[in-house]
């Protein structure tokens, strides 16, 4: 490649990294510098810690993080459990209509719970279920994705495998549980991080469900502290973004390589 | 013996397929069911009205305006996040310093919640004091006000859409590239082929099961991905920025008219069954290419 191509593509590479990390270096700026810096970039800017305390301040923080977690597990745990089951079935099981159950499966790959918002905000309202932590949970139990993605790994397991741990007296729950949920742990720890960073930002149905602080998770919860009714300026709203994904970017930060190798995974399969 | 196979069989389905019918196939049909239907009021009983609710589909304003925007924003979304999203594989996956992270820097967007940073890029648009218009006003040109004028509102929001996707992307092509043998690279090397043969005669083929793997994404993203017009400019001014899954929210949860609002969820889940079919014919002609 000609010297100036080369200078050009490399110049590209890092403009393009430091643009796509603007939005994240702004937020610190602001939010540790007093207001009046916001809009200004000076090097002598003073240092602050008062806008995490006016955020935390004026936003549940505390109870909207609560919520957040509360949700990711419950919607991860079910859908470690249910998937399993119907990937282990799909994968190693010879039954009659499983193309038509593999089929139904891969319908919800296409129409995403968030497409269906407004029946779905009718039946969880038939349960009694809006505003709740199940409410939010509900129609994500089951995931298209984590069925799949478990099925084309216990498709994988040798059927030697299969054969010496029946042989060994393993069967039904037992032989999923000691033999293809062992090895499919890279599978388990790509679909846990990708379903963790899906609903730990997913905003469209909890905004439909939840009405009120007791079930509100952190992404519904920004939307409000952050509209222009509120009054709430930059810097402030910066902090309450920085304590809003910090924890999952520090998780992210901490396993880059994993997140990383992880999406990778669950991309190739 | 077999009929107890396919017992324990279903049995495993069992709490997977509830779940999805309950959520996905089961509203689904409510959708269309609906969708023929009217009531006064949400508490008044519903009755059959055929395709009346469609018509008034054609002749609402909105409804044409939200599909023109889709259409614009899948076009403007699509190719643009898949380029880059090539382009950032090729540079991390080269000989580029501070690879680890340049990977990084890029992927981060794909973390961060959509809601929660738009907040930051309404700070980024706003008139005059926000990042672009100081950034413009330094090299001597005056920014429009981005969200507020309806010829750029859109185009604000795709640009959004944009950053956060291509890093995403990007992960797909990366795990792809690193199948490719470098024995074909060294062969195209000896030839003496350049860098820009190379790439369009052995790298984009190569990964053409990959583009159409991220297309398909990117045409359901351009559907699905409606957060950040919560924050940037709730559909406005005047319906330039709106798109289909929003228009519906509005419809359903401000307007209150969950009957118009299952008439226009059937549009969309027309248009997913096109993406689907889509995605059907293009694999099929992947495997026939193999």
């Amino acid at each position: 490649m000609s010297t100036w191509l080369q200078h050009l593509s490399r110049f590209s590479a890092y403009l393009l990294g430091i643009l796509w990390v603007l939005p994240l270096l702004y937020a610190f700026w602001a939010a540790f510098h007093p207001p009046e810096y916001a809009t200004q970039f000076s090097l002598t800017a003073p240092l602050t810690l008062e806008n995490f305390v006016s955020a935390w301040d004026q936003a549940p923080f505390y109870r909207y993080m609560l919520n957040t977690i509360v949700i990711t597990t419950l919607i991860l745990v079910s859908q470690l459990f249910v998937c399993t089951l119907a990937g282990y079935a799909l994968a190693r099981e010879n039954f009659f209509g499983r193309g038509f159950a593999l089929a139904l499966v891969l319908t919800q790959l296409m129409v995403m719970p968030e497409v269906l918002i407004v029946e779905n905000y009718k039946t969880l309202s038939d349960l009694g279920q809006i505003d709740t932590y199940l409410g939010v949970g509900l129609p994500y139990l089951a995931s298209a994705f984590g069925i799949f993605l478990l099925r084309q790994t216990f498709k994988t397991v040798p059927q030697e495998l299969e054969d010496a741990a029946r042989v060994e007296g393993l069967s039904g729950l037992s032989l999923i549980w000691k033999v293809f949920v062992p090895l499919a742990f890279p599978t388990y720890l790509a679909f846990s991080l990708v379903s963790i960073s899906y609903h730990w930002n997913n905003f469209l149905w909890p905004l439909v469900v939840t009405n009120t602080v007791a079930s509100r998770p952190l992404t519904v919860g920004m939307a409000i502290f952050g509209a222009p009714e509120s009054g709430v300026d930059w810097s402030v709203i910066s902090a309450g973004t920085l304590i809003a994904v910090g924890p999952l970017l520090a998780l992210f930060l901490v396993f880059q390589r994993q997140f990383i190798q992880s999406f990778m995974h669950a991309g190739i399969k | 013996m077999n009929r107890r196979l396919n017992l324990k069989a279903w049995l495993l389905m069992l709490p997977a397929l509830s779940l999805l019918i309950a959520f996905t196939h089961w509203p689904t049909l409510k959708t269309f069911w609906r969708s023929a239907t009217w009531a006064k009021s949400d508490v008044a009983p519903s009755q059959f009205v055929g395709l009346e609710n469609y018509g008034l589909l054609i002749e609402d304003p909105v409804f044409w305006k939200v599909i023109e925007n889709n259409f614009w924003y899948a076009l403007g979304t699509v190719p643009t996040s898949i380029a880059l999203a090539i382009a950032m594989a090729l540079w991390v996956n080269g000989k580029i310093k501070h690879k680890g992270l340049l990977r990084l820097a890029y992927f981060t967007p794909t973390i961060l919640p959509m809601i929660t940073v738009a907040n930051i890029w309404l700070f980024f648009y706003s008139p005059d004091i926000g990042l672009f218009d100081q950034l413009l006003r330094a090299v001597g040109i005056d920014g429009p006000n981005w969200l507020g004028d309806p010829d750029t509102a859109l185009g604000s929001l795709m640009a959004m859409t944009i950053w956060k996707e291509a890093g995403f992307f990007m992960i797909f092509y990366l795990a792809a590239l690193q199948t490719l043998s470098p024995e074909l690279y060294d062969a195209a090397k000896v030839e003496g082929a350049g860098p820009w043969r190379i790439f369009r005669r052995i790298t984009f083929p190569l990964l053409m099961p990959t583009t159409l793997f991220v297309l398909i994404n990117a045409l359901l993203n351009a559907f699905k991905l409606v957060d950040h017009l919560f924050i940037l400019t709730k559909g406005g001014p005047n319906n330039a920025s709106n798109l289909l899954l929003y228009y519906i929210y509005e419809t359903a949860f401000s307007f209150l008219d969950s009957y118009y609002a299952a008439t226009l969820t059937v549009v969309m889940l027309v248009a997913l069954a096109l993406i689907a079919l889509a995605q059907m014919l293009l694999f099929d002609r992947k495997i026939h290419y193999r």
